[in-house]
């Protein structure tokens, strides 16, 4: 076996490279509100398809709400974090409130299709791309 | 307390420093909140994507550590097109006040990616009130 071409943890390692690379990608710039919105949103495309992941730590999922049309899609919630009484509080980095974010994609989307899957804080939708959006072959005669 | 604000993003802690790994990947520091009632010391931290059997917390001479790894493999057939945070493993330590933790009663639970850690405190450990004469 070659070392390093199927370590996971290079696997790992690219893939946090192609994730930084792509911090730079206009691909959505000029369609949602941008960088800095929460939640955090990572796309990838997946055939003709997407794949949207997000990160939701602490989210439980009666406090979720989704919807999607055409090209839109938008998250909201709330995050709640709790001490209990009568604690004292040494380090508090976690923060709580509510979140509503609308992200427009660049293509046509199946909002029928798509699949929604909230497991260990993460939020994965798949998102299919509508018939009509889809490439066609030409046939040149 | 912040509820019904509006959230931010908090770009992540990247791991740094001394405690380098071996592996050349980017680990990351999970968000914590420690607080303390009379009973016990509470440590939660948000680490999604980690799942339970990939946790592991160790206590060893008043030192807590906590690794959890993330399962990368269900990127596997994915092109990324738009990022907007990076992924990786979590690691954080943190130093405890000597002997003041019962070391066999620490419990720890995973909800949602929010780990909870309670660390109950020892005997010795806890505040006496001493009645005035």
């Amino acid at each position: 076996m070659i070392a390093g071409l199927t370590d996971p943890f290079d696997a790992l390692l690219r893939l946090q490279r192609e994730l930084e690379g792509r911090r730079a990608s206009e691909w959505l710039a000029d369609t949602t509100s941008g960088m800095g919105a929460y939640p955090p949103v990572n796309l990838f495309q997946q055939g003709h398809d997407f794949v949207a992941i997000i990160e939701l730590p602490g989210v439980v999922k009666g406090d979720l709400e989704l919807q999607a049309k055409e090209n839109t899609l938008s998250i909201s919630g709330k995050k709640s974090v709790g001490y209990g009484e009568k604690a004292s509080v040494h380090r508090r980095e976690r923060v709580a409130g509510s979140f509503d974010r609308t992200i427009a994609l660049p293509i046509q989307i199946d909002p029928n299709g798509i699949k929604a899957e909230l497991r260990d804080g993460i939020l994965a939708l798949y998102i299919p791309r509508a018939e009509s959006d889809k490439p066609r072959t030409i046939k040149i005669s | 307390m912040a509820r019904g604000q509006e959230l931010q993003v908090q770009e992540k802690r990247e791991l740094q420093g001394k405690d380098e790994s071996t592996i050349p990947t980017r680990s990351f520091v999970p968000l914590t909140d420690i607080y303390e009632t009379d009973q016990a010391l509470t440590v939660v931290m948000e680490m999604p994507g980690v799942e339970k059997a990939n946790l592991d917390v160790h206590l060893e001479n008043d030192v807590l550590s906590v690794a959890g790894r993330i399962d990368f493999s269900k990127y596997e057939n994915l092109q990324p097109v738009y990022t907007e945070y990076n992924i990786g493993h979590y690691r954080r330590t943190f130093s405890l006040a000597p002997n003041h933790v019962a070391q066999e009663k620490i419990k720890a639970e995973m909800n949602d990616g929010v780990l909870t850690l309670t660390l109950p405190k020892a005997e010795r450990a806890k505040a006496r009130r001493i009645a005035v004469k």
